[in-house]
């Protein structure tokens, strides 16, 4: 049991410089005064994909939701520790919350376009930068709609209502709006749990085509999904982050008892 | 039963402008002499034998009850009433000659009659065709009276505000300590110049009147005695007991849009009504200028921006109270603290060259229009807030995690999002500022108003002018009237204009929700 953990630890320092994007130091949460993460330490590496996986109210999304500083937004949210983006610790005071979110987008659980069409969705994070011009726009969404692999669905109707589309294209629309704006780091919270298996499939390859440009960080509740889609994996419980680990391992030989009660489905 | 109140409404308002047949009875006088009446029916009812005796009529027979009729005899001038009752059982003959004329005049209401002929200058003119050459006579009057109208309106309206100007730079001159003998001479010139141009306009003004004097028409009561109407004085005749059906709509028609278009008469009880409409329709709309921003901008803080604690509750509820004070006391604080306080200050401080006479500091439609925004302020706000909560979360975080900052988020998607609840809010405030009368008495709403607070001479917009509205009309021409009979009907026609501006200004506002609400629909809902 010794000699592997060494081994991936020798790994990981010797990734560290180069290929480490996201590093979360001793992070701790608490909604008013109960804890709800007691000392988050990891480090995603850069152009993977790293899932987080766990049962119901473990913390998952809260953790996800720290990387953008979404959970700014909820009252009495209090939170102890760091998370460097690129050596960068996002809490700091000098950091630009909008900034930070241009840089770390998110796709939500359930689809949310915009009432607006679709042209105007995908264009939405640019004209917030001040981006007016209209070829620029034009070829911002063209090349983000091809990226999100509904392009060639959307193409003929782009003034449309996004409302109009289905589930599986709506969330693909908002994953085209978050890369829009070219983020380093997507965050992905459970976004194909409100879709059909066609579309949850269609989702996977999306990210496995997108994280040669991106990091990717999802959370999600279907054990198969974390195993076909992502590089690493970690296993969260309790608010404690029990294991994190390249994919294969976890769900072939996971270190943890925890681990492995949970993902031979024994409890969760 | 909203329905029926309207239709209650229509059909007495809208009634009144048809054309109805003119009787001419013959009555039984209580002392047995008969009397000749020409005239409408207007009204009738059923009276008890001991209310008729009570009032000194001999009745035979022994039955208990009594039909009786209201004509109106119009010719106020010559009877001194222009309504009369008559018992149905004194009528001895009733005929309907086809070559009675009804004339509408200035003043004195309406004329029953035949006419003889025609004078021109008190000589009798020999035509053959008396009608015709009637009628071209009144049209003349009529063209020379539009020519009079526009003389004493505009031009003399344009000297006097010129005269007025001088007066007042002369004034300021004077407060300044600047006013040396050549602005003197120069604005003594320019008096001169104006009050010359004045001297023209009232020799003009004589020759016309004395034009539009020129002819009269004899006219042949029904109590037989020929009297003499000046031509001048007529606005309209017609035949009622001559005119087809098509013709009577034609006149209808006519009737009606006069009564919508035109000013109004003898003290409100005749003609139109159209400043009235203009007034309340003016006003509604600056309400919603103003009332809108506030609204919108207080609903936003309220519920974006202020932390929701003590302070925030206690102002809710002080806005949801504020809808609840009695109208009448929001025109008391309009007339203390808009027109006294905030008029007189900006009197004092732009315009203290036409004081002691006030600008600002005099109930006004700037002043209603506030006084009603604050009225309305809540619902506004309610609404504004209410929409404001109903904007899905993940829709907000959605922006928020694209890089928009909390205020980009709430322009660029929440605020339209929001729309169609914030026209909710304007639709009830109008709704509720259209039909309001209390206040409004208090902070600018006038019998009878000189000129409407828009027109041809500059600022064009006169937001300190006095103005009619529709709602105080009715009270006025209903209760104030000194001919209440005359002015019932025109209490339903008003009120029921005054119900249609206000559905038409909530179609209106409707209908741009529906636009809003079909654009901004989330597909969840």
């Amino acid at each position: 049991m010794n000699n592997p953990d060494s081994v991936e630890m020798e790994n990981q320092n010797s990734q560290k410089q180069s290929d480490i994007c996201l590093e979360v130091n001793n992070l701790k949460l608490f909604y008013s005064e109960k804890e709800a993460l007691h000392g988050i330490n990891m480090s995603v590496p850069r152009h993977k994909v790293t899932a987080f996986i766990g049962p119901s109210g473990c913390g998952k999304s809260t953790l996800l939701r720290c990387f953008n500083r979404m959970n700014d937004l909820v009252d009495d949210v209090r939170i102890e520790g760091g998370i460097t983006i690129e050596g960068k610790d996002i809490y700091d005071k000098s950091v630009n919350v909008a900034d930070l979110r241009r840089r770390v987008g998110m796709v939500f659980q359930k689809p949310n376009p915009f009432p607006k069409s679709i042209y105007e969705n995908v264009a939405y994070g640019l004209r917030i930068q001040g981006v007016n011009n209209r070829r620029r726009l034009d070829e911002a969404v063209e090349s983000a709609l091809k990226s999100a692999a509904l392009w060639e669905e959307v193409k003929d109707r782009l003034e449309d209502s996004a409302f109009g589309l289905s589930g599986g294209q709506q969330q693909r629309l908002v994953i085209a709006r978050a890369i829009a704006i070219e983020p380093e780091v997507l965050l992905l919270d459970e976004p194909a749990s409100a879709l059909d298996p066609i579309s949850t499939l269609k989702i996977e390859e999306l990210i496995y085509e997108l994280k040669d440009r991106y990091t990717i960080l999802i959370v999600t509740h279907n054990m198969q999904q974390a195993a076909r889609v992502s590089d690493k994996t970690a296993f969260l419980y309790m608010g404690d982050l029990i294991e994190f680990d390249d994919t294969n391992k976890i769900f072939t030989n996971p270190k943890k008892k925890k681990t492995e009660d949970y993902i031979t489905g024994r409890y969760g | 039963m909203v329905v029926g109140l309207i239709g209650l409404i229509a059909i007495r308002g809208l009634g009144i402008y048809w054309p109805s047949v003119i009787h001419q009875i013959d009555v039984q006088k209580i002392d047995g002499s008969s009397e000749v009446l020409i005239g409408e029916i207007y009204d009738s009812e059923i009276v008890s034998r001991g209310r008729l005796e009570g009032a000194g009529i001999k009745l035979e027979g022994d039955e208990q009850f009594f039909d009786r009729t209201l004509y109106k005899v119009g010719n106020r001038e010559i009877y001194g009433v222009d309504f009369k009752w008559v018992l149905n059982n004194k009528i001895k003959s009733e005929v309907y000659p086809q070559d009675i004329v009804v004339f509408e005049r200035r003043e004195w209401g309406n004329l029953y009659g035949f006419i003889e002929n025609v004078k021109e200058n008190n000589v009798i003119q020999p035509v053959t065709d008396v009608w015709g050459d009637f009628q071209s006579r009144v049209e003349r009057a009529l063209d020379l009276h539009d020519e009079i109208k526009v003389i004493e309106k505009d031009e003399i309206g344009r000297i006097n505000a010129a005269l007025e100007r001088l007066r007042l730079s002369a004034k300021k001159l004077e407060l300044n300590g600047s006013l040396t003998p050549e602005k003197i001479i120069e604005i003594e010139a320019g008096t001169a110049a104006q009050n010359k141009l004045y001297e023209g306009l009232q020799g003009r003004l004589a020759a016309l009147y004395a034009e539009i004097k020129r002819d009269q028409v004899v006219v042949k009561v029904a109590s037989g005695q020929s009297v003499d109407i000046s031509i001048s004085e007529i606005v309209r005749t017609w035949m009622p007991n001559k005119m087809g059906v098509f013709e009577k709509i034609g006149f209808y028609i006519t009737s009606a849009w006069l009564f919508v278009s035109d000013e109004p008469r003898e003290a409100n009880t005749e003609g139109g009504i159209f400043p009235a409409i203009f007034g309340t329709v003016m006003m509604v709309i600056i309400m919603s200028i103003i009332v809108t921003p506030f609204g919108i901008i207080a609903a936003i803080y309220l519920k974006e921006y202020a932390s929701q604690g003590f302070i925030t509750r206690t102002i809710r509820i002080a806005v949801n109270n504020l809808a609840g004070v009695p109208s009448i006391v929001y025109g008391v604080f309009g007339l203390g603290f808009f027109v006294y306080f905030l008029g007189g200050n900006i009197d004092q401080l732009f315009f203290p060259a036409a004081l002691p006479a006030p600008t600002f500091g005099t109930p006004g439609i700037l002043w209603a229009s506030l006084t009603l925004a604050i009225l309305t302020l809540p619902v506004v706000i309610v609404a504004t807030e209410e929409g404001l909560s109903r904007v899905p979360k993940n829709i907000r975080e959605g922006s928020l995690a694209l890089g928009a900052t909390k205020w980009e988020t709430l322009w660029k998607t929440v605020l339209p999002m929001a729309s169609p609840a914030m026209m909710t809010g304007l639709i009830l405030a109008v709704a509720r500022a259209a039909g309001e009368v209390a206040p409004l008495m208090l902070v600018g709403v006038v019998k009878l108003a000189p000129s409407l607070p828009l027109d041809m001479t500059f600022p064009y917009l006169h937001l300190d002018r006095k103005f009619m509205h529709l709602g105080f009309h009715i009270y006025d021409v209903g209760f104030q009237s000194p001919n209440i009979e005359a002015a019932r009907p025109l209490v339903y026609a008003t009120a029921f204009l005054l119900v249609v501006v206000i559905i038409f200004l909530n179609l209106a506002a409707i209908s741009v929700r529906n636009r809003l609400r079909e654009k901004f629909k989330d597909d969840d809902n």
